[in-house]
């Protein structure tokens, strides 16, 4: 083995006349020759390059899945039935997912109404105001929030929220159990944060330091530069954030359903119990196999999920694109 | 001037009071899992399987549970390294075309948006289709189609952030892309690499939605792939859930050694890139 090939190889180069070449591995096995070589990286590259195509071939498959299972349910039941009927009777043949959605949609929107103001604000003060040592507590923090399971929020949600949702209720003249739209949207709130702020924040340090002196140095105080340069510039950025939360909030299945009641109706006030999409899903699979068509209806309620996060991801990604460029030129 | 100096004290005020109020919440949710947790928890509880009666307040613990949790995500971990690690060399502009490079990056984001409820779902339907039933095996096929596009992605990007000059140096001395990947590259990757796993399996350990399906639930401990197993973030739903009050102390306890176990990866997973990261050229 001459020197220059077993330093390519990371090994300690044999000393001459030692005879450590002929003790140790032969030779030959330490060093292949370049055909040899090449002809590995040659195959391990056909091997990486195929998991990309696994990666197509899942989403496809997950697309084409559960297309496949709702669309006995789509081929007898008109869209007007499906998506705009509250009518939800599985036995009878009836599936009308409008309660559902509009679950759905009212726990995200209160989510996002509470969480969208209190962690814009938050980030801002982490970015622009805090110290170093606020920072360096409240980033780390943060991102163990972001990682701590659904179920805790659920269980912090039976326990310290849905009381407290109950006697403001009763207070207001509802008559409630707690577990309601209310309950579920400040739950959800919670969870959205630690996501929006982190994205935000980081949208926001990646604003050019000159942007902010220059506008500091007209005289304009903190929240004027903050206000009238870094909102304008960062704009596009914090809707990504809010974006990706929404697609967070959308989806999120185990908090939800253990504060909301599960209810299959359209709630009349944020005290109604509500009935979202994943808790539909969640709650039923036990029977899905006794009740003709109902596992079409819940992959239906999958798919229906999946496309709308789906839609909030892909245009949080367009507008992050369309930022980036701007910022380069 | 005043009026100016004023709202830039009350834009701070309310700033100051918005990331307060929610250190308050997680800091209320911290305290009041640990607590009440500290109170259900006994030895007995952590090494034994539900007897007969666990769920109306009779002896047993949630051995199954933290077993099966531990399993299914460590398998999970493992198998999404096993096509993670292949996925994110491919991802490098050695091996494959800038279009093919963005459009498997577009995948990944939007598999990593997909709620898990949905992988449960589709999970089930594939399920179905090949026969099997609730089981382990089920389960941590799932789950790893949960994580792997957050392993993937931040595999990649660490790789991504090599330095070039290092790259250079490494083709300079005439290695071919995948012994320098392999050999050298992935040394200086490594500590983003144990950082990415560790959060995937963090990820894995917390998730419920996926394996409601698939993994099942039993109170025994799996004796092959083919059995069910019970999961942590399920174990404590069920507890919660019911109404007597032994059973609830016991589930808030559950919740205790979930949130442990979440951040004690997280720790390790800080801990670890701080210490392998001072070998790191730069």
């Amino acid at each position: 083995m001459s020197q220059e090939e077993s330093l390519r190889l990371g090994q300690v180069p044999a000393i001459e006349g030692t005879g450590q070449a002929e003790v140790g591995s032969p030779a030959w096995s330490a060093t292949p020759s370049f055909r040899a070589r090449v002809a590995w990286d040659r195959w391990c590259a056909v091997f990486f390059r195929g998991t990309l195509g696994l990666v197509h071939l899942l989403a496809l498959g997950l697309l084409l899945g559960l297309l496949w299972k709702s669309f006995p349910l789509l081929g007898q039941l008109s869209f007007g039935e499906l998506f705009f009927s509250t009518a939800w009777h599985p036995l009878k043949g009836q599936y009308g997912f409008l309660a559902f959605i509009v679950g759905t949609l009212g726990v995200t929107l209160i989510a996002m109404g509470i969480a969208a103001p209190l962690s814009l604000l938050a980030a801002i003060y982490l970015s622009e105001y805090a110290g170093k040592r606020t920072r360096s507590v409240a980033i780390p923090f943060i991102q163990l929030l972001a990682g701590i399971p659904s179920v805790l929020f659920g269980l912090w949600g039976m326990l310290a929220l849905v009381p407290g949702v109950r006697l403001l209720g009763t207070a207001l003249g509802f008559r409630t159990t707690g577990y309601c739209l209310l309950s579920g949207g400040l739950v959800l709130s919670l969870m959205v944060c630690p996501i929006v702020i982190s994205v935000a924040w980081e949208i926001l340090q990646r604003v050019p330091m000159a942007a902010r002196e220059a506008a500091l140095s007209l005289g304009l105080t903190r929240w004027e530069t903050t206000r009238h340069v870094l909102l304008k510039l960062a704009r596009r950025g914090l809707v990504v954030s809010l974006v990706l939360g929404c697609s967070r909030a959308l989806g999120e299945t185990m908090a939800v359903l253990m504060v909301v009641g599960n209810v299959a109706r359209l709630p009349e006030s944020l005290f109604s119990p509500v009935y979202p999409l994943p808790s539909l899903i969640a709650n039923n699979y036990g029977e899905v196999m006794s009740i003709p068509r109902f596992d079409s209806a819940l992959m239906l309620a999958a798919l229906i999920l999946m496309c709308v996060v789906t839609a909030f991801n892909l245009g949080a990604r367009a507008l992050l694109q369309q930022l980036e460029r701007g910022w380069r030129s | 001037m005043r009026r100016r100096k004023i709202t830039e004290r009350i834009v701070q005020g309310l700033m100051v009071l918005s990331l307060g109020a929610l250190g308050l919440c997680f800091l209320s949710l911290l305290l009041l899992v640990v607590f009440r947790g500290l109170h259900g928890l006994t030895p007995a509880m952590l090494l034994e399987t539900p007897k007969g009666g666990f769920y109306l307040g009779k002896e047993g613990g949630i051995a199954n549970a933290i077993v099966g949790s531990l399993l299914l995500s460590i398998g999970a971990t493992l198998l999404s390294l096993a096509v993670g690690l292949p996925l994110a060399f491919a991802l490098q502009r050695e091996y494959s075309s800038a279009r093919m490079r963005a459009a498997t990056r577009l995948m990944l984001d939007v598999l990593w948006g997909t709620p898990s409820i949905v992988f449960g779902a589709f999970g089930f339907v594939i399920m179905q289709l090949v026969g099997l039933r609730t089981s382990l095996l089920a389960g941590t096929l799932t789950l790893a189609l949960v994580i792997l596009p957050i392993m993937v992605r931040t595999m990649e990007e660490v790789l991504r952030m090599i330095p070039p000059d290092f790259k250079e140096t490494v083709w300079s001395l005439g290695l071919t892309r995948t012994e320098a990947f392999l050999r050298v590259l992935s040394r200086q990757a490594l500590p983003g690499f144990l950082m990415a796993i560790l959060l995937a399996f963090g990820r894995g350990i917390g998730d419920a939605a996926s394996i409601l399906f698939t993994a099942g639930y039993t109170d025994n401990l799996p004796s092959s792939l083919l059995d069910p197993v019970a999961s942590l973030p399920l174990s404590i739903f069920f507890q919660i859930s019911t109404p007597i009050a032994e059973v609830q102390d016991r589930g808030y306890a559950s919740a205790l050694v979930l949130l442990v176990l979440v951040i004690l990866v997280q720790v390790v997973a800080f801990g670890l890139n701080r210490r392998f990261s001072r070998h790191l050229i730069r």
